[in-house]
């Protein structure tokens, strides 16, 4: 359970996040929903430690975290990225296994075994050895989802994961989500397409403009 | 024929001293690019400040005027080097320079979220330039440190203003004692020998990055 209190956050004087709190259960799906410039991206990108916070706590499983300076080898949050920011110079297996046998010092047999099971389950077999220029934006993205996973985050972030898609991909994304649902990941979504929203969250969090 | 056989050990040998300042200036001054390019992009102005203007010096002086400095200029502060350590650290400082613009362009063309993907996978920062932020730079950066790396082989030849004896002054002696045009022919072969090497290596360097975009 990850618990946020007064998460207070601004840029350049300007006050972008007042006093938000939000609390998001295990296995829960939160989305973050609300109009361009309120906030979403700058409330996710504080959680996975990309921004400093001027103000608030976080609390995971009631114990005080710093998302921004969390060690090496505790991999609390994944993020997907809403362009993915696949490594154009590995392969799809070596996009995934990179993080887990640098930093966890996996070793290249199991990082490998565990990827290609990771990219069987979301029907990316016979892509292992494809670089990111050879895909389609729907496999970029689930080989960015396989990435955050193999490190095995207690919980899985995405900014915006339909705006880089056809609309008609919205629908296996939303499956997608629910499916780790099942497996029992608990997931943020940052995103402004209302009907995606209330299709995957068990929770909806509206941020609005200060 | 027999003439081109008399004059070409001593051609060969300012082949080698114009080979040798090539490569350790290569060897030296690209990984001295990288640092003061990392260096240029850094967020601690003070330092970028110092680079810019160690590059604006380096850059808007002749090199032939920095060989001079070095080797003639110098010692009347009391600061002494043997010419050959002169020429390479006039070369080196002056094309370190060069390749740090080359290198800084490269990194700023990366993305950001390049390293805030890398970020939160918890790679450190060492670990990100290694993996994923250099190889893509080297990428980019290829043809222009190509370009610069051909200009090296010929700009050595300005050495011979200290007094060192490459391949152009072999046979610039030649032509002068002998009074003919063969010396110079054959240097000018040499060095679209030594350039048509240095070409096939690059391209074989940008195939070798070819497989991914």
């Amino acid at each position: 359970m990850l618990e946020i209190k007064n998460l207070t956050k601004t840029y350049d004087g300007k006050l972008i996040l007042d006093h938000v709190n939000l609390t998001i259960k295990d296995d829960e799906i939160l989305t973050i929903v609300g109009p361009s410039g309120a906030g979403k991206s700058t409330l996710l990108r504080c959680i996975s430690g990309l921004e400093k916070i001027d103000g608030g706590t976080f609390l995971l499983n009631g114990e005080p975290f710093d998302p921004a300076e969390t060690k090496q080898s505790e991999a609390v949050i994944g993020v997907v990225f809403q362009d993915f920011q696949l490594f154009p110079n590995f392969t799809v297996l070596q996009n995934v296994t990179l993080a887990p046998t640098t930093v966890l010092h996996v070793s290249a047999a199991d990082a490998n075994r565990e990827a290609r099971d990771l990219l069987d389950r979301l029907n990316l077999n016979g892509k292992e050895d494809l670089y990111p220029y050879e895909l389609s934006g729907g496999q970029k993205q689930r080989v960015a989802i396989v990435r955050a996973l193999a490190m095995h985050p207690q919980i899985l972030c995405y900014d915006e994961p339909t705006s880089a898609l056809d609309p008609d991909l919205r629908q296996e994304v939303a499956k997608i989500i629910l499916g780790l649902k099942q497996d029992g990941m608990t997931q943020i979504v940052v995103t402004h397409d209302m009907d995606f929203a209330s299709a995957v969250a068990d929770k909806m969090l509206r941020v609005e403009p200060v | 024929m027999s003439y081109i056989l008399q004059i070409l050990p001593s051609l060969l040998s300012g082949a080698q001293m114009t080979l040798s300042i090539f490569f350790w200036t290569i060897i030296v001054a690209i990984p001295l690019g990288i640092l003061v390019g990392l260096g240029q992009t850094s967020r601690f102005k003070p330092l970028t400040w110092l680079l810019n203007f160690y590059v604006w010096l380096m850059r808007g002086t002749p090199l032939l005027l920095q060989l001079i400095f070095v080797f003639y200029g110098l010692p009347l502060l009391g600061i002494v080097f043997p010419r050959y350590d002169a020429a390479l650290i006039a070369f080196i400082l002056n094309y370190a320079a060069y390749f740090a613009e080359i290198f800084r362009g490269g990194l700023q063309a990366i993305p950001v979220g390049q390293y805030e993907s890398a970020k939160v996978l918890r790679l450190s920062y060492g670990q990100t330039l290694r993996k994923i932020i250099i190889p893509q730079v080297v990428k980019i950066v290829l043809p222009s440190i190509g370009n610069e790396v051909i200009n090296l082989i010929k700009d050595s030849s300005l050495v011979y203003v200290i007094g060192l004896g490459d391949l152009l002054r072999a046979g610039n002696v030649a032509t002068a004692r002998d009074v003919t045009l063969v010396p110079l022919v054959l240097v000018a072969v040499m060095y679209l020998l030594l350039t048509a090497v240095c070409t096939g290596v690059l391209r074989l360097l940008e195939r070798h990055y070819s497989n991914w975009r």
